[in-house]
């Protein structure tokens, strides 16, 4: 059995959990506010104390992982997408101009920090959750292109690829039919490490009132306001900031623990 | 007197028996011989002497050297056995050696690790090994990176590290199996020479029956992990009294049928078939070098003939296999197939007339299809006839597996019969020939001889031509009615086989043939009773 694996799995599953069961209950409205009940350290009616609205934190924290998730999996989503084909095709034609436009095109969007390019997109298309994923997304391209075009140029090497030109099939056919299936294991892994990056930054941007907007839970929304409180009440950024360093440390160790799983040189050994 | 003895030597992993009673002696200036196909436990009996057995392997019995039993030693006592007093050579060079260290330093390590010795001294004596295997000083400093060494220059230095303490004992496990047939003639050469004059003990790993014949006094023959005979080479080589040995004796002389000479209709023609590649500037403003890889080749393959192709690695077999497949395209000259030209640019029905099957049996095929998947995918070229699932099961019988097996997955078949199914793809679309490219290289001798007789077989059945691609002059000559063997790019002979091996014209293959080791034929007789 592998610890870390279960462990990961675990944390990544209880995130997933909330963020599911908050599409059918959640334990009070997430606009319910109540003034009078305002910054309530936890108790028995509110698990994770209340906010200065007088919100039920804990409620704010499951709807809060719908949108963190839903962030990450289309940014990621977006990555991969696109990525992956960008990648495929570079090594497909590897030395070609096309391996060039896509491969230098990546480093371009490399050189930027992916924050500030965030902030520029969400400056002028406006802040909202689907910048946020655009802004997000497009960092994750080059990544998956990078690690595609790894894993299928050691591919293209291969007999059974050669076999398959001899039998006269197309660099586009090979790819799809040949390659993709035998570089499967790495994007995953690389996929839930992406994801992990994706919660993180949805969060820094709607720390910095870039991502999802009010009314809409969000965990880097959560702290931000709790930030000017958190002498008076320390439970308000407490709770939201383990929920995001629970989750991003539960997709690392579910992305090394599936790295470790699906890699047939290290199967068999038992660290 | 002997110097190595094992007694009753058997390693387990788990539930698995991998050395059954292993009973072998060593005496100075010996060398044995242990053959055996793959997994039956040569590499492990080597591994058992070094005590570097993998994890979970149990070993019992006695491994004695100088009276004192390895098995018994603490791990810190073998790390300062190791390279002392035994030294080893691995097969792969190319991964033997740091390619971050230069040859000197790796050589003056274990001097240094072993004796303590100061770093200048150890660099004088790592020179003298370094001469004595046959690198000499002024054009191969000490100085030097692996990767500016070819492969035979990378196998001498791993020789120098092992030899670097004067061990009493050298263990070479498949020392040349991954050289060209000149360059393992020198390693074989320097081996013997340091066994005569050094004084020391050599076991020789070898699956290569051709190889122990020249170099060992005794053999031992092994099987699923136990030594079936063992003895005197020549004595043992002329009764071969264990069946197992005559099989594998048989196996690594055998000859296939031969095809009968028939219509004499040109096939397959090069004509001044050229492919040069474009090398990296020297300098800035230099010109960029040309390779010549294919440098003005021209022959013919007839309908239903088996060629030879024949040349060491480097000779630009490879290059001219992918312009005759037609995967790239020729700078100059061209190469016809039934009269259509070849190139990537060839019409799916011209593709179909040639199939290929690759030398390394667990590359060929993508894991994560199944088998009938993988034997149907030529049919790319023709277009999937209806009857598509009966033909694969057919092709599948005709070499020999089960119609039932097109549901399993490739990781499920041993090399041979990967192998066969390899030649199942090729064959499904009845192409008019099929290129071996070192297809039967990484077999066992036995599983060899099996896929011979297969491939000749067809060949009579189906009418196909080959054209069979080799280094290994020997295989080449039990199964070709024509050769041509390449140097450097260019066809420089070109022949009947049998004329060619028995009055080669071109130094080149004269060389060759001279450094192809061969049981001598004498041997192929059974002992006078004197």
């Amino acid at each position: 059995m592998r610890p870390g694996l279960v462990a990961g799995a675990v944390l990544s599953g209880l995130a997933l959990a909330a963020a599911l069961l908050s599409l059918i209950w959640l334990p009070y409205a997430v606009s319910a506010m109540a003034i009078g009940q305002r910054l309530q350290p936890p108790s028995a009616a509110h698990w994770a104390g209340t906010d200065h609205f007088g919100r039920d934190i804990a409620a704010l924290l499951m709807a809060g992982a719908r949108t963190s998730l839903a962030v990450a999996l289309v940014a990621v989503g977006i990555g991969m997408g696109l990525g992956v084909p960008f990648g495929l095709a570079a090594a497909a034609r590897r030395g070609s101009w096309l391996d060039e436009v896509i491969m230098r095109g990546n480093d371009l969007i490399f050189a930027f920090p992916s924050l500030v390019i965030a902030i520029l997109i969400t400056a002028v298309f406006g802040p909202s959750a689907v910048n946020a994923i655009i802004a997000i997304g497009i960092f994750n391209i080059p990544v998956f292109a990078r690690v595609a075009r790894a894993g299928a140029l050691s591919l293209w090497t291969l007999d059974y690829v050669r076999a398959a030109q001899v039998a006269g099939k197309g660099r586009a056919r090979i790819s799809v039919e040949h390659i993709l299936p035998n570089i499967a294991n790495l994007l995953i892994v690389q996929g839930t490490i992406q994801f992990s990056l994706g919660i993180l930054a949805e969060a820094g941007l709607s720390y910095v009132g870039l991502g999802a907007q009010p009314p809409t839970p969000s965990w880097g929304r959560m702290l931000a306001e709790a930030q000017t409180m958190v002498t008076l009440a320390p439970h308000v950024a407490l709770f939201p900031g383990l929920a995001i360093v629970a989750t991003v440390l539960g997709l690392n160790l579910l992305g090394d623990g599936l790295r470790d799983a699906l890699d047939p040189r290290l199967r068999g050994r038992v660290a | 007197m002997t110097l190595l003895s094992l007694r009753k030597l058997s390693v387990t992993i788990g539930p698995h028996q991998i050395l059954t009673d292993l009973d072998l002696d060593l005496s100075p200036g010996e060398t044995l011989g242990l053959v055996g196909e793959s997994g039956s436990g040569k590499s492990m009996a080597a591994l058992s002497v070094m005590g570097l057995l993998p994890d979970g392997a149990k070993a019992s019995g006695e491994v004695m050297l100088n009276g004192q039993n390895l098995l018994a030693l603490s791990e810190a006592r073998m790390c300062a056995l190791r390279g002392d007093e035994i030294g080893m050579i691995f097969q792969e060079p190319m991964t033997a050696l740091n390619p971050l260290m230069t040859i000197g330093d790796q050589v003056a390590e274990t001097l240094m690790v072993h004796r303590n010795m100061p770093r200048a001294k150890a660099q004088q004596i790592a020179r003298a090994r370094l001469d004595r295997v046959g690198l000499h000083a002024p054009r191969f400093p000490a100085s030097l990176y692996p990767h500016e060494l070819s492969g035979g220059q990378r196998q001498r230095v791993a020789i120098a590290l092992a030899i670097a303490l004067r061990p009493a004992i050298l263990i070479a496990d498949e020392p040349t199996t991954a050289l060209d047939v000149t360059t393992q003639a020198q390693i074989l050469d320097l081996l013997r020479d340091l066994v005569a004059e050094e004084g020391m003990a050599l076991l020789l790993i070898t699956h290569d029956l051709a190889v122990v014949s020249g170099m060992a006094h005794r053999v031992a023959v092994m099987k699923s992990g136990r030594i079936v005979e063992q003895g005197p080479t020549e004595p043992l080589f002329r009764n071969r009294r264990h069946p197992y040995t005559a099989a594998l004796f048989e196996a690594s002389t055998h000859q296939p049928p031969k095809a009968a000479a028939g219509a004499q209709r040109p096939l397959l023609v090069a004509q001044g078939a050229t492919r040069i590649y474009r090398l990296p500037r020297p300098t800035p403003l230099a010109a960029h070098p040309e390779l010549r890889a294919v440098d003005d080749v021209g022959f013919t393959l007839h309908e239903g003939e088996s060629l030879g192709l024949v040349g060491e690695s480097g000779c630009g077999k490879s290059t001219l296999t992918r312009a005759i497949l037609g995967l790239d395209a020729l700078q100059g000259g061209r190469i016809t197939l039934a009269g259509r030209e070849t190139g990537p640019q060839m019409p799916r029905q011209d593709r179909a007339m040639v199939q290929v099957v690759f030398q390394d049996p667990y590359g060929s095929f993508n894991p994560r299809h199944r088998v009938e998947r993988l034997v149907a995918e030529p049919f790319h070229l023709t277009g999937r006839p209806a009857d598509w699932r009966a033909r694969v099961a057919e092709s599948l019988r005709e070499v020999g597996l089960s119609p039932d097996d097109r549901h399993r997955f490739i990781h499920e078949f041993s090399g041979g019969q990967r192998q066969r199914i390899a030649i199942a793809r090729a064959l499904i679309i009845r192409p008019a020939l099929i290129v071996l490219d070192e297809a039967v290289s990484a077999l066992d001798v036995r599983m060899r001889a099996q896929v011979l007789d297969l491939l000749a077989a067809l060949r009579d059945s189906h009418g196909l031509a080959y054209l069979f691609i080799s280094h290994d002059l020997s295989v080449v000559r039990n199964v070709t009615s024509r050769v041509l063997v390449m140097q450097a790019g260019r066809i420089v002979e070109d022949g009947p086989t049998e004329q060619v091996f028995t009055a080669p014209a071109h130094p080149y293959t004269q060389r060759l043939i001279a450094a192809t080791p061969q049981i001598p034929p004498a041997w192929m007789e059974p002992e006078d009773d004197r």
